[in-house]
């Protein structure tokens, strides 16, 4: 189990310790998330199981996770709960037809409101679909969520008159799938952003 | 209401589970020992706690334990996608989308698109060219909403 640090595996040359070329640093970032995409396992030493299979000291992993972490490469760390099985059985996605040129103002404020875990704006798909604004809310009861988004609404209403020219809910129904990121491989091509 | 298949299972949860659960939607301690950590925290021993964490994740309270990534921010892509799939169809649908890797995850809602997932691919172009073996692959159109704009992301959820 104490599995203490390993060597560098003989991947390639991009093994250059801390402070390297972007590009390698790029390449051992995505050789982590291969490594922990599935999940941490579940021993006493977690980490130094994840740095073997990396190729790096345990020490220089901390350190790079550390970092992911701070740019956001990691969102965070921790566990990721069934909704259903904690109690949040209704999972309803709220959706709104905002004037675009009030749906950043609207989204800032739907998105500080306590009842959202999520909100973001996405194209409308016209003509079937108006919605540019979409709110994640979970309840104990589909009536608790419909009430959740009507206060929201009301809301909308008071602040920004007129902004929301329509809304939805749809809930969920089953979990058909939750596997979270899977990425194939550490050598995928991730330089065509710039 | 077709709820069965999402609620019916859930486990009994003792406070232990919950406080459990709680801590670890925050930040899993980034120590060579954080087990022991935890463990210390909840008042337990760090066998316990992995023990429990084996046990809510095979009975699928937990369907991940590990780090949340943001894909955007070393190249690669999310999107949300969704189809409308005729109810005769939803079951074959559902394997078809499933079986792509790049699916990370997949809802049904109650709506004409009642086929809800998010793609995760490693270049923002995977994202269309998913969508294209999507749609080959189940016959359906398939309607992308990427983000534009996020202004808010907080996953917890009191257990």
């Amino acid at each position: 189990m104490a599995a203490h640090r390993e060597n560098p595996a003989p991947q390639d040359a991009s093994n250059p310790g801390a402070a390297s070329g972007v590009g390698c640093d790029e390449a051992i970032e995505r050789r982590i998330i291969v490594a922990t995409q599935g999940g941490l396992p579940l021993v006493p030493q977690p980490w130094d199981e994840v740095a073997r299979e990396v190729g790096l000291p345990v020490d220089e992993l901390l350190c790079r996770v550390r970092a992911m972490l701070e740019r956001g490469v990691i969102r965070r760390i921790g566990v990721v709960p069934n909704h259903y099985a904690i109690g949040y059985t209704a999972n309803g996605m709220s959706v709104w037809d905002v004037a675009d040129e009030c749906v950043d103002a609207v989204g800032e404020f739907i998105g500080a409101l306590d009842a959202v875990t999520h909100c973001y704006r996405r194209p409308r798909r016209l003509p079937d679909w108006p919605y540019n604004l979409f709110a994640m809310v979970h309840g104990r009861s589909h009536d608790e969520v419909r009430q959740q988004i009507s206060d929201i609404a009301d809301r909308i209403a008071a602040r920004f008159p007129g902004a929301c020219r329509s809304r939805e809910v749809l809930f969920s129904s089953a979990i058909l799938k939750k596997t979270g990121l899977r990425i194939s491989s550490a050598a995928g091509s991730v330089q065509e952003r710039e | 209401m077709s709820r069965a298949t999402a609620k019916g299972r859930a486990p009994v949860l003792d406070e232990t589970d919950r406080a459990l659960i709680n801590m670890l939607q925050g930040d899993f301690p980034l120590v060579r020992n954080p087990f022991a950590d935890v463990a210390v925290r909840l008042g337990i021993d760090q066998e316990e706690v992995i023990d429990r964490l084996q046990r809510l994740l095979d009975q699928r309270v937990l369907t991940r334990f590990g780090p949340m990534f943001q894909i955007e921010r070393i190249g690669g892509a999310f999107c949300l996608a969704a189809i409308g799939v005729p109810e005769a169809d939803f079951e074959r649908v559902a394997a078809e989308v499933n079986a792509f890797a790049e699916v990370a995850h997949n809802y049904r809602r109650d709506h004409a698109l009642n086929m809800w997932f998010v793609l995760a691919t490693e270049t923002p172009q995977g994202i269309a060219a998913t969508a294209r073996r999507i749609e080959i692959a189940t016959g359906l159109p398939v309607f992308l909403f990427p983000k534009e704009r996020e202004y808010f992301v907080e996953m917890k959820l009191e257990a």
